[in-house]
């Protein structure tokens, strides 16, 4: 139980996917000027992150380790290189499965979340967390850890930064500063405070 | 639509329209490999190979392609292209490629090369797209080989490995800044470069109505905070 703890607790904060690792980057700036559209899409992220990190490690471990086809007769076969189009197809059929399933059962929750689901498919921090987890070879708990705990991570990022946005439009930036450059400097300094937690052993 | 030269197509991303400057499209994976000149460099060719041989395949097939599920062809593609640089990769800079870890992957959710495919790709022939990738790759190359050039300059005082500052610990004068070899670094380094630009060279792209929402916000709340 520990070990899963720590694990969480390393993927929210010290190896947080956004300003750790620059994951997500792309969503991270464009959707973070309103604090609740930053907490719609980071509940999005969270909930597809919890559902595709374990998923690939099943198929990983199912079909495409070397050996892993043994079960069907093909104890040679290695697949491993179709890791990438595995991850990425698993990904955007999740996302579009949620996506009809939430539409039909909660029309609400769709209407939160509706718009971002498609721009989910394409974060760098989803496909992100399913190639650490092949790379560190985690088992399916630990997989499914890691993918709820990088997910809540990486909305913590995005709605610390929404809120930092939402207190910045008051100040008087310098004009080339405006926009982007200035949430850039932010993310900056939030990772700074970031990697504060990197001293903490696990 | 006029149609769009090759030699237009090619120059524009490099300069004017620098896809992550100015399209702020795919920084994310543009600042983790940063730190050493010889990743970016490793990277920067894998993304404009990919970019342009996205374009042209996703050109070619673009009056096949259905528009509902044209997302999952173009990953599709993209992915493939992927997986054979990935093997390239590891089969000629082996190290640098062990390096470069889990991004070579990333390279598939990479804005650039996605946005390139929807955008551009979907639109025109199958020429005038690849010259569009490559030189959106370009564009994407030039400010990740100038962010390595200065992270690595600053943070360790060598260039693709070689000591041009020698550090204290090599029993030289210069003291090499750890912060840039951290992820901040990166953060400030390309909202610095932003700033540079949007001052001297493309004063249209400030960002007005950022300022102007808070002074009308301000003006309906009638108090400063």
């Amino acid at each position: 139980m520990e070990h899963y703890l720590s694990l969480a607790t390393k993927a929210i904060f010290v190896e947080n996917m956004a300003l750790a690792f620059f994951l997500g980057m792309c969503s991270l700036i464009a959707v973070s000027k309103k604090v609740e559209t930053a907490i719609g899409l980071g509940f999005a992220v969270i909930f597809v992150l919890g559902i595709c990190t374990p998923l690939n490690q099943i198929l990983i471990t199912v079909l495409l380790k070397p050996g892993s086809l043994a079960w069907a007769g093909l104890p040679d076969v290695d697949l491993g290189f179709l890791s990438f189009l595995t991850l990425i197809g698993t990904i955007a059929a999740v996302v579009q499965i949620v996506e009809m399933a939430i539409d039909r059962f909660s029309p609400e929750l769709y209407n939160a979340l509706g718009i971002f689901l498609p721009l989910i498919a394409v974060n760098c921090a989803i496909l992100g967390a399913s190639l650490f987890m092949q790379e560190r070879d985690y088992t399916l708990p630990e997989a499914a850890v890691f993918g709820l705990g990088s997910g809540i991570g990486w909305a913590l990022a995005i709605v610390a930064l929404a809120a930092i946005r939402e207190k910045l439009r008051y100040n008087n930036v310098p004009p080339a500063l405006r926009g982007l450059p200035i949430t850039f400097i932010t993310v900056g300094l939030m990772s700074v405070a970031f990697m504060a937690f990197a001293g903490i052993q696990l | 639509m006029a149609e769009i030269t090759a030699r237009d197509a090619f120059v524009d991303p490099i300069f004017n329209n620098n896809p992550i400057a100015l399209q702020v499209l795919g920084i994310c994976s543009a600042l983790a490999v940063t730190t050493k000149l010889s990743t970016a460099l490793v990277m920067a060719v894998a993304v404009t190979v990919v970019t342009g041989f996205s374009n042209l395949t996703v050109s070619i097939l673009r009056k096949g392609i259905p528009s509902s599920i044209r997302i999952i062809v173009q990953l599709t593609v993209i992915a493939s292209l992927v997986i054979v640089t990935d093997q390239i990769l590891q089969a000629f800079v082996y190290s640098t490629a062990k390096e470069l870890s889990v991004f070579v992957g990333l390279i598939i959710t990479n804005c650039i090369v996605m946005g390139r495919a929807d955008a551009f790709a979907m639109q025109n022939k199958p020429w005038v797209s690849f010259v569009d990738g490559i030189g959106n790759g370009l564009g994407y190359s030039t400010i990740l080989i100038i962010v390595a050039f200065f992270r690595e300059l600053i943070g360790s005082g060598s260039l693709f490995g070689y000591t041009i500052l020698k550090p204290v610990t090599q029993g030289g004068w210069y003291v090499p800044n750890g912060l840039m070899l951290l992820a901040p670094a990166a953060f400030f380094l390309i909202g610095s470069f932003i700033w540079i630009l949007r001052t001297y060279w493309k004063p249209a792209q400030i960002e007005e109505e950022f300022h102007v929402g808070a002074l009308l916000e301000l003006g309906n709340e009638g108090h400063l905070r």
